[in-house]
C-alpha cells in the first residue's frame, strides 16, 4: 500500500510517498509524476522519507522519466531515502542517473541548479 | 423393482375404481328389487319377506361405492385443473339429466296409461332418478372438495374431517333406521349448516383463474345449478305422489344426509358462481400479476436458459410492454464491447431516435443521461414534439456494478398512462434484468480469465524450455543452479556456455516486472547471450552491446539487471561486468571470509544511448581452490518472513559461512532450505534463483 501526496511550495513540486511502491502501486507514482509535469512544473521533489520500500516496477518509473527530464530541462531530485531503499537504487545503477540528496534542503537547492 | 410397483399400484387403483363402481351397481340393482318387492307387499297387504332395512343398507353400498368410485377417478388424478373438474361436473350432471329426460320422454311416449300409474313403475323411475341423483351430488361433492383442499390448511383439513365424518354417521345412523327426535335432529341440520357455510369459504382457486376460464366457470356453475334444481323438482314431485299411495314407500327426501350432500353442493355451487361473479371485472389486475411474476421469472432465469445478452435485452422489452401495456418501447444499451446498440417493440428505429433527439436538444436529463439513477417520468417535454403519436414517456436506467448501462423507455398514447404501481413493476424488471447482465458478464470474464490462464500455462512452458537444462562442466569448478517461479510466468535467467577449451561464460539476470512480457524480453536475454558470448567479448563490450539491442525491444520502464562472467581456466581469473545486478557474495578459502563484490555498473535498458558505455565496467577477480561464487536473484534478499522482514544480504552471507566447505549442491540445498524456513513457507511471493560455482 501506497499514499503519494502532492504539496506545492513555489514553484516546487513536492511529491510525498508513503509506504511500499509495488508492480501495481508504481502505477500510481507515475501517474503523479506525469500529472506534476502536465501541469508544467519544472521542479519536482520527491520526499523518499517514509518510502519503505520500492519494487524493480517503481524504480522503472524513475528511470523512464530520466530522457524526458533531461530533455525538457525539468529537474527532479529524491531525497531522504532510508539507506535500504537507496542500497536498491545503488545496486541497479540508477543512483548514476537520478539526482539523489540526504535532505530536503540540498534537494531544493540541488533542484535550483538542474531546471534552468 | 420401482417400476413394477408403480405399475401394481395404478393396477390396483385401477382395480379399486372398477371394484368400487361394480359394488355400488350391484347394491342399487339389490336395492330396485328388495324396495320394489317390499312395496309389492305393502300394497297386498302382506308381510314382506325381506327384511324393511336391506333397501337401506344397499343404499349405504351404493353412496359409499360411488363415493370411493369418484375418490380415485376425480380427487387422485391430478392431471385436472379447476376448469377439468367443473367440466367433469358438467358431464357428469349432463349425462344424468339427459338419462332422466329420456325417462320423462319414454313415459310421455306411454302416455296416461295403467304401467304409468301404476305405484312399482313410479317407484322404480323415482328410484332412478334418486340414483342419478346421487351419482350426481357425489361427483360433485368430490369435485368440490377438490376445490376446497385447493390450498390446505391443518384446520381445512380438520373441518373437512368433520364434516366427512358427521355426514358418514348421518348416513349410517339413519338407514339403521335411528329417528332423532325434533331438537336433535335441528342441531344436526345447523352444526352441518355451519359447517357447510365455513367450508365454502375457500375459494382461492378463483383467483387463479383468467378472464375467459372465470365466463366457462360460471356457465358450467350455472348448468350445474340448474341440474340440481331440475332433480329437486323431479324427485320430490315423485316421492309426494308415491308417498300418498303406499306408506312402504322409502322416501329418501327425509333423510338429514341427503339434504347435507345437497346442501353442501348447492351452497357451494351459489357461492363459486357469485365470487367468480363479482370477480369478473378484477381478474384483468389478477391475470395482469400472473404474468408480471412470470416475466421476472424469465428475466431472472434468463442466465441459465439464454445464450446471451441479447436475449435478456429482447425479455425485458417484450416483459415490461406487456406488463404495463405501453404502447411502444425502445431499450437502448451499451454492449459489453461497449457497442451502442438499441432495440425497439411496436415503433421503428427512427422514430425513438427522434424522440432522443428531441429530448437532446431541449436539453432535458434523463434519456442515456450518465446518471439516471431513478426512473424519470418525460411525458411533459413530449408535447414539445410536433406530430409524435405518444403522450406518455417513462425511462428507466439499467445498472451493471454501479454504471448505467442504458436506458428503458416506455411510451403511450395517453396522456398520464403511467402510474406508480407501473412503474414500480417496471423497475424490479430492470434491476432484474441489470443482475442478469451482470451474470452475463461476469461468465464471461470467468471465461476470458480461463483461457488466460491456459496461455499463461504455455508461456511457462515455454519460459521452462529457456533455462538451461545442463550446465558447463570443467575440471576446475562445478557449478548448480535452481530457480522457482513465483507467478505462472518468471524473468528469472542463468545460462552458461563454453567460449573455448579455458573460457566458459556464465550469465545470471532478472527482468524488471512478471508474467508473460517477463518471460518475452527473457528469451530475447537468451537470444542476446548466446549470440554475443560465442564472440569472445570483453564483460564490458557484452553489454555495452546486450543494451543496445535491448533498448529497442524494452519498453518505457522496463529494464533488465544481469551479470556477466567470464571464467578462464588458464589464468585462473573471473572476468565480469554488473549491469544492476545483484553483487556476487563471494566466498574466499584463502583467509576463511565472504565478502560481497560491489561495482559500478547500470541496468541494461536503462540508458538508452550510446553513453551506456559509461555507466559499465569491466572487473577481473583471481580465484583459488575452494573459493564459491554465489549468484543469486533479489527475490533471495528481498524474501521476507512473516512480519515482513526482508531476508537480507547479511543471512545469505552468513548462511554461505556455515557451509562453505561443502560441495554447490550441499550449500545450494542448504541456502533453500534456509529460505523457505524464514519466510515460513516455500511459496515465496518473487521469482528466485541461484547459482553456486565452486572453484576446484
Amino acid at each position: 500500500m501506497v499514499r503519494i501526496k502532492r504539496i506545492q511550495e513555489d514553484k516546487i513540486d513536492v511529491i510525498v510517498i508513503n509506504g511500499e511502491i509495488d508492480a501495481s502501486s508504481s502505477i500510481e507514482l507515475d501517474l503523479t509524476i506525469a500529472k506534476s509535469v502536465g501541469e508544467g512544473f519544472k521542479k519536482i521533489l520527491v520526499d523518499c522519507t517514509s518510502l519503505e520500500y520500492i519494487s524493480s516496477a517503481g524504480l522503472g518509473v524513475f528511470m523512464s522519466y530520466i530522457e524526458e527530464f533531461k530533455d525538457s530541462g525539468i529537474g527532479m531530485v529524491l531525497f531522504g531515502m532510508k539507506d535500504k531503499v537507496e542500497n536498491t537504487f545503488s545496486i541497479l545503477g540508477l543512483a548514476e542517473l537520478l539526482h539523489i540528496s540526504i535532505d530536503k534542503q540540498e534537494a531544493k537547492k540541488l533542484v535550483d541548479e538542474l531546471s534552468v | 423393482m420401482a417400476h413394477f410397483l408403480q405399475w401394481f399400484s395404478i393396477l390396483k387403483t385401477k382395480a379399486i375404481t372398477r371394484l368400487a363402481f361394480l359394488a355400488a351397481i350391484v347394491a342399487w340393482l339389490v336395492l330396485i328389487f328388495s324396495d320394489v318387492a317390499i312395496l309389492l307387499s305393502d300394497i297386498n297387504r302382506l308381510q314382506p319377506d325381506i327384511p324393511k332395512w336391506l333397501p337401506r343398507i344397499m343404499l349405504d353400498i351404493y353412496v359409499v361405492g360411488l363415493y370411493y368410485y369418484y375418490k380415485f377417478k376425480i380427487d387422485r388424478d391430478e392431471t385436472l385443473n379447476f376448469t377439468d373438474l367443473l367440466w367433469k361436473v358438467f358431464a357428469s350432471g349432463l349425462i344424468t339429466t339427459v338419462f332422466s329426460l329420456s325417462i320423462r320422454f319414454l313415459m310421455f311416449l306411454l302416455g296416461s296409461t295403467k304401467l304409468t300409474s301404476n305405484v312399482l313403475f313410479s317407484d322404480i323411475v323415482y328410484q332412478l332418478n334418486v340414483a342419478l341423483l346421487i351419482n350426481f351430488l357425489i361427483a360433485t361433492y368430490t369435485s368440490w372438495k377438490r376445490l376446497i383442499q385447493y390450498q390446505k390448511s391443518k384446520w381445512l383439513l380438520r373441518a373437512w374431517a368433520l364434516f366427512e365424518t358427521i355426514l358418514l354417521f348421518l348416513l349410517l345412523y339413519e338407514s339403521f333406521g335411528g329417528i332423532f327426535n325434533s331438537n336433535v335432529s335441528v342441531a344436526a341440520i345447523l352444526a352441518v349448516g355451519l359447517l357447510i357455510v365455513i367450508l365454502s369459504a375457500n375459494m382461492k382457486w378463483v383467483a387463479y383463474l383468467n378472464f375467459k376460464q372465470k365466463l366457462t366457470s360460471l356457465l358450467l356453475l350455472a348448468l350445474t345449478l340448474f341440474y340440481l334444481g331440475y332433480f329437486f323438482y323431479t324427485v320430490s314431485t315423485q316421492s309426494e305422489l308415491i308417498g300418498s299411495r303406499s306408506f312402504a314407500f322409502l322416501n329418501f327426501g327425509k333423510f338429514i344426509f341427503n339434504w347435507s350432500l345437497t346442501g353442501f353442493v348447492m351452497v357451494y355451487s351459489v357461492f363459486s358462481f357469485l365470487v367468480i361473479l363479482f370477480n369478473l371485472p378484477t381478474s384483468s389486475v389478477f391475470e395482469q400479476k400472473l404474468e408480471e411474476v412470470v416475466n421476472f421469472q424469465r428475466i431472472s432465469q434468463s442466465t441459465q436458459t439464454e445464450q446471451n445478452e441479447e436475449s435478456v435485452y429482447k425479455i425485458l422489452l417484450e416483459s415490461s410492454v406487456n406488463s404495463v401495456f405501453a404502447d411502444a418501447a425502445w431499450l437502448e444499451i451499451k454492449d459489453s464491447k461497449d457497442n451502442e446498440r438499441i432495440f425497439t417493440s411496436r415503433m421503428t428505429e427512427e422514430e425513438a431516435h427522434d424522440i432522443r433527439d428531441h429530448l437532446t436538444r431541449n436539453n432535458i436529463k434523463g434519456v442515456l443521461d450518465q446518471s439516471p439513477d431513478k426512473t424519470k417520468n418525460l411525458s411533459k417535454h413530449l408535447s414539445t414534439l410536433k406530430g409524435a403519436r405518444f403522450h406518455s414517456l417513462v425511462s428507466f436506467p439499467i445498472v451493471v456494478k454501479d454504471q448505467t448501462i442504458g436506458m428503458l423507455a416506455l411510451l403511450k398514447e395517453l396522456p398520464e398512462g403511467f402510474n406508480k404501481e407501473m412503474t414500480r413493476i417496471v423497475s424490479t424488471f430492470t434491476n432484474q434484468a441489470g443482475i442478469s447482465i451482470e451474470n452475463f458478464r461476469l461468465m464471461e470474464e470467468a471465461f476470458q480469465h480461463e483461457r488466460y490462464k491456459e496461455e499463461l500455462k504455455i508461456a511457462k512452458k515455454v519460459q521452462k524450455s529457456l533455462l538451461p537444462e545442463k550446465l558447463e562442466k570443467d575440471a576446475d569448478f562445478d557449478m548448480v543452479a535452481f530457480s522457482q517461479s513465483a507467478d505462472e510466468v518468471g524473468g528469472d535467467y542463468y545460462d552458461t556456455i563454453r567460449i573455448n577449451d579455458h573460457l566458459v561464460a556464465l550469465i545470471v539476470a532478472d527482468v524488471s516486472g512478471k508474467g508473460t512480457t517477463a518471460a518475452f524480453h527473457m528469451s530475447q536475454m537468451k537470444g542476446i547471450f548466446h549470440s554475443l558470448a560465442q564472440q569472445n567479448l570483453d564483460p564490458k563490450e557484452f553489454m555495452i552491446r546486450a543494451n543496445q539491442a535491448l533498448v529497442f525491444c524494452l519498453e518505457r520502464g522496463s529494464f533488465i539487471s544481469a551479470t556477466y562472467f567470464v571464467l578462464n581456466t588458464q589464468t585462473k581469473t573471473i572476468r565480469y561486468a554488473r549491469a544492476g545486478h545483484c553483487p556476487v557474495l563471494y566466498y574466499h578459502s584463502n583467509g576463511n571470509f565472504s565478502e560481497y563484490i560491489k561495482d559500478k555498473g547500470t541496468a541494461l535498458g536503462m540508458v538508452r544511448g550510446k553513453e551506456y558505455c559509461n555507466f559499465i565496467e569491466s572487473y577481473e577477480l583471481p580465484y583459488e581452490h575452494g573459493d564459491i561464487m554465489v549468484l543469486y536473484t533479489d527475490g533471495i534478499t528481498e524474501a521476507k518472513n512473516n512480519k515482513g522482514e526482508e531476508y537480507g544480504y547479511e543471512r545469505l552471507q552468513q548462511t554461505l559461512d556455515e557451509v562453505a566447505s561443502k560441495s554447490p549442491k550441499e550449500i545450494q540445498e542448504h541456502v533453500i532450505q534456509q529460505l523457505y524456513e524464514y519466510s515460513g513457507s516455500d511459496q515465496i511471493n518473487d521469482d528466485y534463483t541461484t547459482m553456486i560455482v565452486r572453484f576446484n
